[in-house]
């Protein structure tokens, strides 16, 4: 491989221009039933303007040409928004950096002779499915008991018929931009969904539409999370820390006080 | 076979309300009896299914993702068109039809486009209602800007995560209908072909992602939403999953495609960096209001952008388009930047780039504003690329993002086949030959909260259904056909893996197929692909079993799909003698460089059908009618 290949439009990155070996540890498990197994893997010629799930693919052509099965990780826009990509990455969801999903995090963070540890997202309630695919669908059932605003459509009035405070409405964005990817229960000692729920939470409750709904979508969502097996909050904050979207714990304090007030109430 | 787009007749302000007066509707209590299969849950998908749930019917929704909310749809940035006139600029729901009907460069049909500028307010109301926080002002109305050229500001924007926002509520809508039991999701399943019963579409087979196995659904109507087909290039700004399969397998079933060389070629992604590179990241384009493209005067210039001086820059944009300067269209904007580096202007190592520079606007209007305005994509890009563009000016090079083609549908959003309706970007129906920017999601939204649901009824209202089962032998045939067919992907086992397939082809059809064509590369391009498309199916490498989540196996369809559709888009624009939109053929300019319209041959919409692998495929045209926008050259001088 000529070393050129790997620069082509990067003349004013002469710092990242070392190529990497790296020693990879994945997760290896076959379906739902098996237990699972780590295999170690050399991988060489790896870019510091690689991606991570590109340096990935490298590894997965390097398999498939031996005649293995490549390792099965989720990923789609590779832009940190679809929240399909989870990796645990040596012992941190989504990898080094903070504020980035693991699509984000390229090679550039690591260093020649490295041992990258590669793991799925561990959680009860996320069962691995394959390889590094966990089955997250207990997020949708959660979203199902009442994360919404029960508008048919066609029934709406105006846009701007409800004035919206900016500064509330820019609240009500930052918990909207979960993007439901799961770091935060993988992040947990507990596997709590908090952090998860919150956002959503606290989205609604924040804004005039989610209003007549928000005791009931508190209690339900909550009565949810807890069935699917997800645990408490002792306030461990690795959540924020570990979120994509650096949603901020405050949320849960709402989610708290909502959830209390329709208790009460 | 005859094309009728059902057009209502009358005055064009009149023909939806009208049409909708006109069709039949399905007795309330009767819906819950009608079966719609709905396959993707992306912003057209997911808000059709919602509402038709909400309406009362039987939905089935499909998806290859474990969650609706993972749709491509998820990463559109920039906004979504409506023309409410919040910005008291002089917009109305006729300026917008106008500015579409000229942007798509007079291949779309007036009465489509009518259409959507017309219920587009009403998206806007709907989302609010479902709790979408979009930007608003200090007084807490809504927030519009203006976007891509546009000359009024029209667009809704929920800061750069506009898509996201939209189908996360249209997730909300979809999750209460599931609640409420009208819809039935079935994640992670590949719809991989459509089931027809005496010339009706009445299923679909889908394969079971984690266990590979075929699983026949029936209905009485089917409803496509799967998006675009951008990846038949390997390297676009779709997201990696996206693919033309389900789209493709119902053409070679019968419905025709429409338009398949209609792609749009976005000016401002960030360049390939390696050969390992695996799509392409768009930046939004409104980074050209404050940056300055250029270039160097000299060829193969390899100082640093700091070290050339300003008489040695090219502005080339601003050079030949005085009055729109960086601001002309997207189209116009990549093949330029395309011109410049083929005559070996381009920056970087690759040569592939150009700069766009912010030097000046950061000395005319302060960092702050600059990091204000266009603060986390200069984050995004720095973090891919490891570069400050603060410091140092963006390199920036055209992408593939969108394709205007797809399945021929008439007014009804229904296909050649009767019962099968195709809505979002998987039809071809609105954009004609370039898509304005923010007009996918207002097109998407529409096709499935407001056209779909009252048209569909009208076809349900109307057709009598023979009572069918999934052991039918048209489902068992199908499953027998679609099971062959993986069986063989991974009985292969060649030399080379589907990905190293799909980026020759992805080469191939940038190549020949991409901003700029030409006769004899459309040529070449139809002869190398069939030459790519034998060898794949001799050479490939899928390890593993069907039987299995498979990815690889996934992956691998999804290829041999793009190989048959790719030829069908180089044949396409090998017919089109004319340069329209997003379609530049070399040989159709004017001595400008500029787009060359032929409308007394080419004002048609090509819809082409299938007739077997050994045949060519057979072109039809439905001809276009203006007669309330007239076609005039567009000029951007
Ligand atoms: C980076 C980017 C930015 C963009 N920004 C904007 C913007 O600012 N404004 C704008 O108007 N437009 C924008 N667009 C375009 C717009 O996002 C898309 O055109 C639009 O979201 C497409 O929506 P859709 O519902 O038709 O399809 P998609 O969102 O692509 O959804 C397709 C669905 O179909 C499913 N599917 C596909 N095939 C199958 C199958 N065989 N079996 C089962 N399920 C299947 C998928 O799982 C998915 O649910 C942007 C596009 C890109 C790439
Ligand atoms: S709260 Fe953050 S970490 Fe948790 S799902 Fe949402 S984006 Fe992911
Ligand atoms: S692949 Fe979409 S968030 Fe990482």
């Amino acid at each position: 491989m000529q070393k050129s290949d790997f620069y082509r439009g990067t003349i004013h990155s002469l710092a990242s221009s070392t190529i990497m070996n790296l020693t990879l540890k994945i997760w290896r498990q076959r379906n739902r039933d098996d237990a699972g197994k780590f295999a170690t893997y050399q991988i060489s010629n790896v870019s510091p303007d690689m991606s991570f799930l590109e340096m990935l693919d490298v590894l997965n052509v390097d398999l498939i040409k031996k005649g293995d099965e490549p390792v099965a990780f989720d990923h789609d826009c590779r832009e940190g928004i679809c929240g399909s990509c989870g990796l645990m990455v040596d012992g941190r969801a989504h990898g080094p950096g903070r504020g980035v999903a693991t699509c984000q995090v390229h090679m550039r963070s690591f260093r020649d002779g490295d041992v990258v540890v590669i793991e799925p997202w561990r959680a009860g309630p996320f069962p691995v499915i394959k390889d590094l695919i966990v089955d997250r669908t207990s997020f949708d059932r959660i979203m199902q008991a009442g994360g919404y605003v029960s508008v048919k459509t066609g029934g709406a009035p105006d846009g701007n018929a409800i004035p919206i405070s900016k500064h509330v409405s820019d609240e009500a964005f930052d918990a909207a931009a979960c993007i439901g990817c799961g770091a935060c229960v993988a992040a947990c000692p507990n596997s709590s969904a908090m952090l998860f729920v919150a956002a959503k939470i606290s989205h609604l409750a924040l804004l005039p539409q989610g209003g007549p709904e928000r005791k009931a979508r508190a209690l339900r969502m909550v009565e949810q999370m807890d069935k699917e097996g997800f645990g408490n909050c002792s306030n461990n904050y690795a959540c924020e820390a570990e979120c994509p979207k650096e949603i901020s714990v405050a949320h849960i304090a709402r989610l708290n006080r909502e959830f209390l007030k329709a208790k009460l109430t | 076979m005859k094309l009728d787009a059902k057009i209502p007749d009358g005055p064009i302000q009149q023909k939806w309300s009208n049409h909708r007066f006109h069709l039949k509707l399905v007795n309330p209590a009767n819906k819950r009896r009608y079966t719609i299969l709905v396959v993707g849950t992306g912003l057209a998908g997911a808000s059709a299914s919602a509402t038709l749930g909400e309406l009362g019917y039987n939905v089935l929704a499909f998806s290859y993702h474990e969650s609706p909310r993972r749709a491509h749809s998820i990463a559109a940035q920039g906004g979504i068109n409506a023309p409410k006139n919040y910005s008291n600029d002089g917009d109305s729901v006729w300026r917008l039809f106008h500015d579409t009907v000229k942007g798509g460069d007079y291949r779309a049909r007036e009465g489509n486009v009518y259409r959507l500028a017309e219920v587009s307010g009403s998206i806007i109301d709907q989302c609010v209602a479902q709790g979408v926080p979009f930007a608003r002002d200090y007084a807490g109305y809504l927030d519009n800007r203006s976007f891509g050229g546009a000359q009024v500001a029209r667009t809704f924007y929920a800061r750069g995560q506009t898509g996201q926002q939209l189908l996360l509520g249209a997730y909300s809508a979809l999750v209460r209908q599931m609640d409420a039991g009208t819809v039935k999701f079935f994640d992670r399943r590949e719809m991989l072909d459509l089931v027809i019963i005496d010339g009706q579409a009445r299923g679909i087979v889908a394969r079971n992602m984690i266990n590979g196995i075929m699983e026949s659904y029936v209905a009485d109507a089917v409803v496509l939403a799967t998006g675009g087909y951008s990846n038949a290039f390997f390297l676009s700004t779709n997201a990696k999953a996206s693919n033309a399969t389900a789209i493709w397998r119902a053409h070679k079933k019968g419905a025709l495609f429409g338009n398949p060389c209609f792609t749009q070629i976005h000016p401002t992604c960030i360049p390939e960096s390696g050969h390992y590179q695996s799509k392409l990241t768009l930046m939004s384009e409104s980074l050209r209001n404050d940056g300055r493209i250029w270039v160097s005067k000299k060829k193969g210039d390899k100082r640093p952008p700091g070290e050339i001086p300003e008489s040695d820059r090219d502005y080339y944009l601003e050079r030949l388009y005085p009055a729109f300067g960086n601001l002309v269209p997207r189209d116009v904007a990549s093949r330029r930047a395309k011109e410049m580096c083929d005559q070996g202007y381009g920056v970087g190592s690759t040569g592939q780039a150009v700069h766009l520079d912010f030097s000046d606007s950061i000395k005319r209007l302060g960092r702050s504003v600059i990091q204000e305005r266009y603060g986390n994509l200069f984050d995004m890009y720095k973090q891919i690329t490891a570069e400050d563009p603060y410091q140092t000016p963006m390199r920036i090079y055209p992408a593939v993002h969108y394709t205007m083609g797809g399945l021929w549908v008439d007014y009804d959003l229904m296909s050649t086949i009767p019962g099968l309706y195709v809505i979002g970007e998987a039809n071809f129906s609105d954009h004609g030959a370039n898509r304005l920017g923010a007009s996918a999601l207002m097109q998407g939204l529409a096709d499935g909260y407001f056209i779909l649901p009252y048209t569909i009824g009208d076809y349900l209202a109307s057709t009598k259904f023979r009572p069918v089962k999934n052991d039918h032998r048209e489902f068992k045939k199908a499953e027998t056909e679609t099971e062959r067919m993986v069986k063989k992907l991974v009985s292969i086992n060649g030399k080379k893996t589907v990905d190293e397939f799909h980026r020759e082809l992805g080469k191939i059809m940038w190549d020949h197929v991409g901003m700029a064509r030409s006769r004899a590369g459309l040529k070449k391009a139809l002869k190398l692909i069939p030459e790519l498309k034998s060898r794949f199916w001799k050479e490939v490498k899928v390890t593993g079993t069907d039987l299995d989540l498979n990815v690889e196996l996934e992956k691998a369809g999804r290829v041999a799909d793009y190989f048959e559709l790719g030829e069908l888009m180089a044949l396409d624009a090998l017919h089109r003698e004319e340069s329209c939109g997003g379609h530049f053929r070399e040989e159709h300019q004017t001595a400008e460089g500029e787009a060359k319209r032929n409308d007394a041959r080419f004002s048609y919409v090509a819809a082409w059908e299938y007739r077997g692998p050994k045949k060519s495929a057979v072109l039809r045209r439905e001809p276009l009618k203006f007669e309330y926008a007239k076609p005039s050259q567009r000029s951007y001088k």
